[in-house]
Formats: C-alpha cells, structure tokens, sequence
C-alpha cells in the first residue's frame, strides 16, 4: 500500500547527526510506507529535517513496526521518568 | 543483425510554469519512428528502479522519459533526500503535476523519431497520476499500476496534496490500462470494483487485469512485494496495451 499518511511536527531546541555533522532541527515527519533501505514491504520512517540547510540536512530512520513499538514504548518511559528529574 | 542501441541521459526540461525541470530519458537510436512514455515515479522518488524501468521501455521500442517531480523542491539531492523535502511540504500538487506531465509529452513529440504518440504510466502514487495524465494531459494511452486514491477517500487529516479523482473519470480521454494485486488495500478490490463501474458507465475504454497472490507493488524487483508472475504477466499486458494505442 502506498498511504500517503504522514504525521508532521515543529521540533524545537533539537539537534540531529547527519552526513556533514550536527546541525539543528526543525520538523520531523512520521509515515508508514514503503522503505528506501529496510527489508519490509512498509515501514515507520521518521524523517528529521532542516528545510532552511536543504534536502540533505536529515537524519532517516526505517523501523519496522516491532521495533517502532518497542521505540513507542521507551520514549514513553524515558519522557516519564523525565518530567521526574 | 538488428540495431538496438539506446540512448539514456538525463536532461532539463521544461514543465508547469515553464520551470526547467531534471528528467531521465532513454530512447532507442535506430530512427524509426515511435511513440513515447512519460515514467511516473513513486513517492519514494526519482530514484534508480524508476531510471531503470525507463530503460526498459526504450528497450521494449519507445521513446521514454521520466521527469523529477521533485526537481523544485530538492534540486540534484539524493532521490530519497529529495522524496523526504517532498514529503514534508505537502507532496506534488495536481496541478503542477500536469504541468510537468505536458512538459515531458511535448518533449516526446519534439524528438525527430516522434510518431506523434505519447503515454503515461505511473506506480503506486504515480498511477493515480498516471489516470490524472489521462485525464488533464494530451496521452493516447495510461497505465495505473496500483494506484491509490482514484476512488476512495484519503483519511481525515490527510496532509499531503492528494484528492480522489472519480468526479473527473468523465473527462478521461485516453484508454487505460490498470494492473491491480488482489491483497492491495491501496487500493482495495471493492475500489478497484469502483473505479471499473465508473468506467463503464462513462463508456471508457479499458482493460483491468488483477492478480491473486499479489498486493502492493508487486513490480518492484528489489522488494519483498515483487510477485514474479504478476510482473511478468503485467508487463506483457503492457506491451501489448502500447502496441495498440502507441506504435497501431
């Protein structure tokens, strides 16, 4: 299936590590659909972007949907246990 | 013996808005006349399976080109780099999709070898574009390989660029070829069943053919989608759909 669906979101006082070094980031865009690199049919891609640095300022990831609700669950955890510190 | 040099480079164009835009061409060198093939990527993009299917129609005896869609926004990023910048501004519009479409057909006709022919085929997104090509764009012939969002409704809060098209199958003026997986949900059998009624009773011409043991992107040979029979029927079905209606 090609969904189309995509979650967007502003980012804020958020870094991410691509291909030339750290750079700032502004939005991050989340859909299921067909991967470039992973070995499923779809995929959850997260896309952290910087549109003002170019198409090339991104961090990509392919989860397949078990490990996507494995990261689901730690960020839930880890955004718990901080709003504890 | 028989000369079946082909040529393939990438080229500027010009598009929607008169824009110069990148695009792939591949067209065979023995200068007989011929029709042509605007290549519609998929969302992932502009990317080496699309260049190779390219190939493969001049190898098949058409000229062939595939146009960026994503030129504006991601100009000489990698093809998934640029499919990501797409993505997040909202996808192709419609209207700058046509005009892309025009650009490349215009571009087909201009070549010497030209017959005078010109269609379109898209995959997965592109095959809603490919039935939008045979709707809003001079083609004497449209192949829709799985495309969503023909019929159907996009989920509420949808925020790419993408509206059904069953109000403008009226309009449509070039014969149309669709191939279909039986387990697709996008899209589905019963809007597959949909968009063949629409058809019929607009009186279009048309030819379905559905495949059990297939779904989604069963033509992609470097996925875990490919269906080899499917693929191999499908591409018979097109040659022998642009034989009729590109090179009769």
């Amino acid at each position: 299936m090609c969904t189309y669906s995509t979650e967007k979101l502003d980012l804020a006082r958020s870094s991410g590590k691509g291909a030339d070094g750290w750079f700032p980031l502004q939005t991050a865009t989340v859909y299921y659909d067909h991967p470039v690199h992973a070995p499923d049919p779809h995929t959850v891609n997260i896309d952290f972007l910087n549109p003002e640095r170019g198409p090339g300022a991104r961090v990509a990831v392919e989860l397949s949907l078990d490990s996507a609700r494995e990261l689901l669950a730690a960020l839930q955890v880890t955004v718990e246990r901080a709003a504890e510190h | 013996m028989h000369h079946d040099a082909v040529l393939a480079e990438t080229i500027g164009i010009r598009g929607h808005g008169d824009d110069e835009i990148e695009a792939y061409t591949a067209r065979p060198m023995d200068g007989t006349p011929r029709g042509g093939m605007i290549v519609i990527h998929h969302m992932p993009g502009y990317d080496a399976a699309t260049k190779e299917i390219t190939r493969r129609f001049a190898t098949m005896g058409h000229h062939a080109i595939c146009p960026n869609l994503y030129t504006r926004e991601a100009p000489g990023a990698d093809p998934d780099d640029a499919a990501a910048a797409a993505r997040a501004q909202g996808g192709v519009p419609d209207e700058r999709f046509v005009g892309d479409a025009a650009g490349a057909a215009r571009w087909l006709r201009s070549l010497p070898t030209s017959n005078g022919r010109v269609g379109a085929i898209g995959f997965c997104s592109g095959g809603r574009q490919a039935v939008l090509a045979g709707i809003a764009v001079d083609v004497q012939a449209a192949v829709d390989c799985y495309g969503a969002f023909v019929v159907g409704t996009p989920p509420e809060g949808f925020p790419l660029q993408v509206s059904p098209l069953a109000d403008r199958i009226p309009d449509l003026q070039a014969p149309l070829l669709g191939l279909f997986g039986n387990e697709d949900s996008y899209p589905s059998p019963d809007q597959v069943d949909e968009l063949e009624k629409l058809l019929q009773e607009h009186g279009k011409t048309y030819e379905f053919h559905r495949y059990d043991d297939a779904g989604h992107a069963f033509f992609a040979v470097d996925r875990p989608s490919y269906r080899p029979a499917a693929a191999v029927d499908g591409w018979q079905r097109i040659a022998g759909f642009l034989a009729r209606h590109l090179e009769a």
